[in-house]
């Protein structure tokens, strides 16, 4: 099958480590799979369209951080994972896998609206969310620490004897594998032969740094094999060699084939934050082959494949548009957090004493 | 038979790890060679299963003990040095520090730093981390100075559900000795009084106590009676202690072996003239190591620390006024 007149060696970027049984077709088409995925995406875009007009509006505080252009990826993990049963920690442009992952749409607009009544109480916003206890820590702003949090975990469940056919999952960026805490996490991880999935979304700026001032390395992809994992390159606009490349490091993760790294390149539709216009991204980027929107590609694979129909993906956004709107507007009715009836405290305990 | 300070921690860690399951250690060198001050010292042996030699990765280590507390486990991790802690310093106050107050999840993990100066230590194994740590809200931040101390305050750190900063004295270690670990204990939050007096109130901790109540028996052949608290945790800072000495005495020194900008010293120094300015017969004094990294050769860190003669010296100038 081609698709957009691409050879179907260009899917998935050169994968020296890429040995996928014979048998196993290189884009087998798993519907269901897809057509989650697919869901997670378009919800995903749907929602965090009505996030930029709510910031623009002056409706949002904050930040508004958008995962425009890495959907693709993003929802692939998130679908590959089990709820209640993996750890999955997003970082700020996962808004699809956080939503294949089962996050509520509610978790997501409470968090950006202020509402008393999300996970962060409007003590922590937007992006810097999570269940911890569910198997989705909540992200904090510096890059590369909840790589270790989440080994952390994994390493808990095998001492508590839990570790059997679980998942570890955390997204990063190109700009968070420059830092310190991901040197030492991934080697962390790989001595511990921890079933992580360090997913890399290479959308070639860190906020307006590019690749060329980030790393001299040639391709992320080669750290890999210096820290013990197993490596894999995927085009991250193309959500059928995601699908592919993901479930695959997944499945050999869950079965005891160690930690896996996933770099896929895309390029970053939207500014770093909706204050950012990314004047900076060369327009010959844009227009080139990462410039793609992965939407659009995931779009014209699952009808050229007979996943779904233009007909049904119509329906299904418009029940996703009323479904953004309804979350909205119920986050934007609920009280926000009450200063006066805040503790004020950082610590469980409660100690006797002045403190 | 004696108990020493190191012993303590080495005893309280083996209760811990016996006595619930939840425990689990986790360091550099600390298994089979039994960490660089002997602290976990043949726990490997009788727990295989739970005490891990780590990678040289400070802040990867904190991480893991985050991620294992989310999942109700209770690790301890020793810091070779509090100084390496620096490395940490992003998980510590960004990740642990912050996680119960934003999402309401607690994370009950003991970070063991191996604190203070010792001869010829030199300038990265000899700092005092506590009153950078104090700073931040979501920590809680322990100073044992005696023997029993270091041993209950270890047992009731790990059992508290919040982060807990514990700082053990490297000079400490081997040189404090008791009979026996004495089974009273006051609970964490609570100072102490080390040295009874009432003519002025020396408040320190962690091996500063030793160093005061040195500094107030010399004293005490001038007719001088000093009283001495332990604050034993600095986070919670027991001021009802420190006031009502304070209430006795009419003078106050707030002694630290930390460097002297801000830090411990300056906040009980603050919280007294705040709370109890009209306690006071003279002006609340500060006595810290020299503002220096700390210096290899033992004769310029005899001179950097407090010591029983610069005590002597602060307090006779405390008595003047």
């Amino acid at each position: 099958m081609r698709l957009q007149g691409r050879p179907a060696s260009l899917y998935a970027a050169p994968v020296p480590t890429l040995d996928l049984p014979a048998s196993t077709e290189k884009f087998a088409i798993d519907r269901e799979f897809l057509r989650s995925a697919f869901q997670s995406m378009l919800l995903a875009r749907i929602l965090e369209n009505k996030l930029s007009s709510l910031y623009k509006a002056g409706k949002i505080v904050g930040g508004v951080y958008l995962g425009r252009g890495q959907e693709a990826i993003s929802a692939a993990l998130g679908t590959a994972l089990i709820r209640g049963t993996d750890v999955f920690c997003p970082l700020i442009r996962d808004q699809a896998g956080r939503t294949a992952f089962g996050e509520s749409l509610l978790d997501c607009t409470r968090s950006y609206l202020g509402s008393v009544l999300g996970p962060m109480r409007g003590r922590d916003g937007n992006v810097h969310r999570g269940r911890p206890q569910s198997g989705m820590p909540a992200m904090i702003s510096h890059l590369g620490a909840q790589i270790a949090v989440v080994s952390g975990m994994l390493f808990a469940k095998r001492l508590k004897g839990q570790l059997a056919g679980v998942v570890g999952a955390t997204s990063i960026g190109d700009g968070a594998t420059s830092t310190g805490a991901f040197h030492e996490a991934l080697n962390l991880t790989a001595v511990e032969k921890l079933p992580l999935v360090v997913l890399v979304a290479n959308n070639q700026f860190a906020y307006s740094t590019p690749n060329a001032r980030q790393f001299a390395c040639g391709d992320l992809v080669e750290r890999a094999r210096g820290y013990g994992f197993r490596g894999w390159s995927v085009d991250g606009t193309d959500l059928l060699a995601c699908s592919t490349v993901v479930r695959e490091a997944v499945r050999r993760a869950r079965h005891g084939g160690g930690p896996q790294l996933i770099v896929a390149q895309l390029l970053r539709l939207a500014g770093h934050g909706e204050h950012d216009d990314a004047f900076y991204v060369p327009e010959s980027l844009r227009q080139g082959h990462y410039g793609q929107d992965c939407i659009e590609v995931a779009m014209r694979q699952i009808i050229a494949t007979g996943v779904t129909s233009v007909d049904e993906i119509l329906a299904w956004q418009d029940q996703y548009a009323a479904d953004v709107q309804r979350a909205v507007a119920q986050a934007q009715q609920e009280p926000p957090p009450d200063p006066y009836r805040e503790d004020w405290t950082a610590l469980s305990t409660r100690f006797p004493i002045s403190q | 038979m004696s108990v020493t300070y190191i012993d303590a921690i080495r005893a309280a860690q083996e209760k811990l790890l016996r006595d619930d399951e939840r425990v689990f250690l986790y360091g550099q060198d600390i298994g089979v060679f039994g960490g660089a001050f002997k602290a976990t010292k043949g726990l490997a042996a009788l727990f295989p299963d739970r005490v891990f030699d780590c990678p040289i990765a400070e802040d990867a280590m904190i991480g893991l003990a985050v991620g294992a507390a989310i999942e109700g486990l209770r690790p301890i991790v020793e810091m070779q040095f509090a100084d390496f802690s620096a490395i940490a310093f992003n998980q510590i106050v960004n990740q642990a520090a912050t996680h119960f107050y934003r999402t309401g999840v607690p994370i009950p993990i003991t970070v063991r730093l191996p604190s203070g100066g010792t001869p010829g230590s030199g300038p990265f194994h000899s700092q005092n981390m506590e009153g950078i740590y104090a700073q931040y809200p979501g920590l809680i931040v322990l100073t044992p100075a005696t023997v029993a101390d270091a041993y209950h305050m270890l047992i009731d750190g790990v059992a508290l559900d919040d982060p807990v900063i514990y700082c053990e004295h490297k000079f400490l270690y081997r040189w404090l000795k008791a009979k026996t670990i004495n089974n009273e204990h006051l609970p964490i939050g609570q100072a102490r009084i080390a040295r009874p007096g009432k003519h002025a109130t020396v408040v320190a901790y962690s091996a500063m106590v030793h160093e005061a109540v040195r500094a107030a028996d010399r004293l005490q052949a001038d007719g001088w009676e000093i009283e001495v608290v332990d604050l034993r945790s600095i986070k919670p800072l027991d001021l009802d202690t420190i006031l009502a000495s304070v209430a006795r005495t009419g003078r106050l020194l707030a002694l630290g072996e930390a460097f002297p900008w801000g830090g411990v010293t300056a906040e009980v120094v603050a919280r007294v003239s705040e709370h109890g300015f009209h306690l006071l017969d003279a002006p609340p004094q500060r006595l810290n190591s020299r503002d220096t990294p700390v210096p290899y050769h033992p004769k310029l860190w005899a001179s950097h620390r407090p010591t029983p003669e610069s005590i002597c010296e602060a307090l006779r100038h405390l008595l003047s006024f």
